[in-house]
């Protein structure tokens, strides 16, 4: 049905390939293309909807800008929040995440590096609410006595000063919880650079007489450095849109900006700010927190756009 | 030289190699050794000082960071102690990560046995009448967010499966370095970066344009907001399936005269099939504990609601979410619900394992 020969001459552009084909083979390459442009017009659409709905909310009444006075402000502190919060997570997730790929490509027995990463991917799979739940009580509960220590002795330092949180739940905590969340994400990406090495040039390292350390200092992270940079950025950018997390062990706060990573009421992030307060049928609210909703996506999409460029220069450079 | 040559040299030079070549090395068991004596030295000052469970393998951990380089640097020189305390962080490093896991599969287990029972699964919150007491009770069961939990991810499955699936085959077979390819390319790289609550923000934007009425909220709205999330998993999964398909395959089907398009139905999907379907049930089991999405976009009820384009539904996530910040009371349904869930994930993590398992090897001899 689909070897009609019987084309008007019109076709001609088509490439050559295609030209023998038929009716079946236009369709069907047609529905490919369509499928692909709909991505396109899905992202676009995302940020045109956010756009149109939120941009009420960049001139909303005052009362709906709590802890500040206009859109401007009140997005500025959330967005603190947000990269507070993120900021804190990786200080605890990038450590982790390179020794764990390293672990994986270079020092675990063979026998054990494929469950190991197996397991890595099984955290990523916990769904974050339940992650939330984790982190609420049974985290924040065992934290408290950690709080306390750092707050004894390294009080002086202005991160750690008073006033302590009396649950146990802060931003320290809320960071840790993401740092869990964010882990098996940059493992993965610097597993696979790692493993890229070249083997000859490890072989050459070790050859010259090298401990393990320093041919993966000198021959391995040379290499991978923009590769891990990507895979930081990738975690970074889902730590900063990740939500239940930080909504359920931070709770609902006004946007305040403070560097306290112990106290109570603490920054929250822009993403836990709207689920927070997203349910009531306040039309004003909702513009608002559409309109935040519009900065935390256009600044994600940066993130994850400037990441995923860092990884393309990357393999060009390597090609 | 033959490889048999290497073979017969090996032991030699390793002998040489440990015994003249370089300095002198600690024995294989060295790490081993230092390990249990730190623990057994730990294990000993908790019970002499009173320390809990917890401190006994964090301290001997930290001996052994310290102890094991030390006997390193005496021994043999400052280059190989360096070298044993990184390889010392690196366990360490994977020995903290297993432990929030540990943790958070265990309480979720501890906490959530006891609540599941045949009630819990086959009835919903709604309130009623006590026969005993006379008191308006809730249902205490979660059957309204499982049936909500299927409904909405069956339709994001339905959404995205399509469109996966043929912008794959668009990039694998039609895109040929175009500039439509590489942009969508670059663009699914992204999706995987969105925030899902901003993919939940979308769907009510685009629903409360379209009908004018900002409250409103259905099932297919979180079927469209979780597709999202899930288009960029499926496209990178098939893609990847169908890049591994041999171009022989193809080009036997071409010189046999099948059009593409048949070729492409008949040859490439049923030889990439198990990694395709790995991808999307891969894809399945990241949005099903999706929560924020949901909140946002589907709402919470206490009663099933079986129709996806009217009314709000409930949904396992959101109703743990729920569940949660209700009463203490309430809290036991909340971590049954979450050992469910994460129940529903590992199973279908294991599945997808399976089905890659079984279909893998079609690719070539």
């Amino acid at each position: 049905m689909s070897t009609h020969t019987a084309e008007p001459p019109a076709e001609a552009p088509a490439p050559p390939r295609r030209r023998r084909f038929g009716l079946g083979d236009r369709v069907f390459s047609g529905l490919a293309l369509l499928a692909g442009i709909t991505i396109m017009v899905a992202l676009a659409a995302v940020f045109v909807f956010l756009a149109v709905r939120g941009s009420a909310g960049l001139h909303a009444d005052s009362s709906l800008y709590p802890a500040a006075g206009n859109f401007v402000a009140y997005a500025a502190k959330l967005l603190f929040g947000t990269v507070w919060a993120a900021v804190v997570a990786m200080v605890f997730a990038v450590p982790f995440s390179i020794g764990l790929a390293l672990f994986v490509s270079h020092y675990a027995p063979r026998w054990l590096a494929t469950p190991v990463a197996y397991v890595i991917d099984l955290l990523a799979a916990v769904p974050s609410v339940i992650f939330g739940l984790w982190g609420l009580r049974t985290l924040a509960n065992a934290m408290k006595p950690v709080e306390g220590w750092l707050n004894a002795h390294l009080g002086f330092i202005p991160l750690f000063s008073d006033p302590l949180s009396t649950s146990g739940r802060s931003v320290l905590v809320a960071g840790l919880v993401l740092a869990v969340m964010i882990i098996p994400i940059t493992t993965a990406i610097c597993r696979e650079v790692f493993a890229q090495t070249p083997r000859l040039n490890e072989e050459a390292a070790l050859a010259l007489g090298a401990t393990r350390w320093e041919m993966i200092r000198y021959a391995v992270f040379p290499y991978a450095r923009s590769g891990v940079i990507a895979g930081v950025m990738l975690g970074l950018g889902r730590a900063l849109g990740e939500t239940m997390a930080v909504t359920f062990v931070l709770g609902a706060e006004d946007p305040l900006v403070t560097v306290k990573l112990l106290t109570s009421p603490s920054p929250p992030t822009i993403a836990s700010n709207i689920a927070q307060r997203f349910q009531g049928e306040n039309t004003g609210q909702q513009v608002v927190l559409l309109a935040t909703g519009l900065v935390l996506f256009v600044f994600t999409f940066a993130v994850n756009f400037i990441a995923r460029w860092v990884v393309a220069r990357q393999e060009r450079k390597l090609a | 030289m033959t490889t048999q040559g290497y073979g017969t040299i090996e032991p030699e030079l390793d002998e040489l190699s440990i015994s003249s070549f370089s300095h002198v090395r600690l024995p294989r068991f060295a790490p081993l050794l230092v390990l249990l004596g730190a623990l057994a030295l730990s294990g000993l000052l908790a019970l002499l000082l009173g320390w809990g469970p917890v401190a006994i393998p964090v301290v001997a951990v930290i001996l052994t960071i310290i102890a094991l380089p030390l006997w390193s640097a005496v021994v043999e020189n400052r280059r190989a102690a360096v070298d044993r305390l990184v390889t010392c962080l690196v366990w360490t490093a994977l020995a903290i990560t297993l432990v929030p896991l540990v943790w958070v599969l265990e309480k979720t287990i501890a906490e959530g046995i006891p609540a599941i029972s045949w009630h819990f699964l086959t009835n919903d919150m709604r309130q009623g009448l006590d026969p005993v007491t006379f008191k308006m009770v809730a249902g205490g069961g979660l059957k309204h967010a499982l049936l909500g939990t299927l409904l909405v991810t069956l339709g994001a499955v339905v959404i995205s499966v399509p469109i996966g699936l043929m912008t794959a085959i668009y990039l694998v077979e039609y895109a040929r370095g175009s500039w439509i390819g590489r942009t969508i390319t670059i663009l699914v790289d992204v999706m995987t970066g969105i925030p899902s609550i901003v993919a939940g923000l979308f769907a009510v934007a685009l629903f409360s344009t379209i009908t004018g009425n900002p409250g409103i909220r259905f099932g297919l709205m979180g079927s469209i907001a979780l597709s999202l999330l899930m288009i960029p998993t499926v496209v990178r999964g098939a893609e990847e399936m169908m890049r591994l398909v041999p171009s022989d395959l193809r080009e036997a089907a071409y010189a046999l005269g099948v059009p593409k398009w048949r070729t492409i139905l008949k040859v490439v999907l049923p030889t990439a099939f198990g990694g395709i379907v790995t991808g999307v049930v891969l894809a399945i089991s990241r949005v099903v504990g999706e929560t924020a999405p949901l909140l946002v976009a589907v709402g919470t009820v206490d009663y099933v609601n079986g129709n996806l384009f009217s009314g709000r539904m409930m949904t396992l996530p959101v109703y743990i979410m729920q569940e949660y910040n209700g009463t203490v009371d309430d809290r036991k349904f909340a971590w049954g619900a979450a050992l469910i869930l994460i129940a529903i994930v590992m199973i279908l993590n294991l599945v997808a394992r399976i089905i890659g398992k079984i279909f893998a090897p079609q690719t070539g001899r």
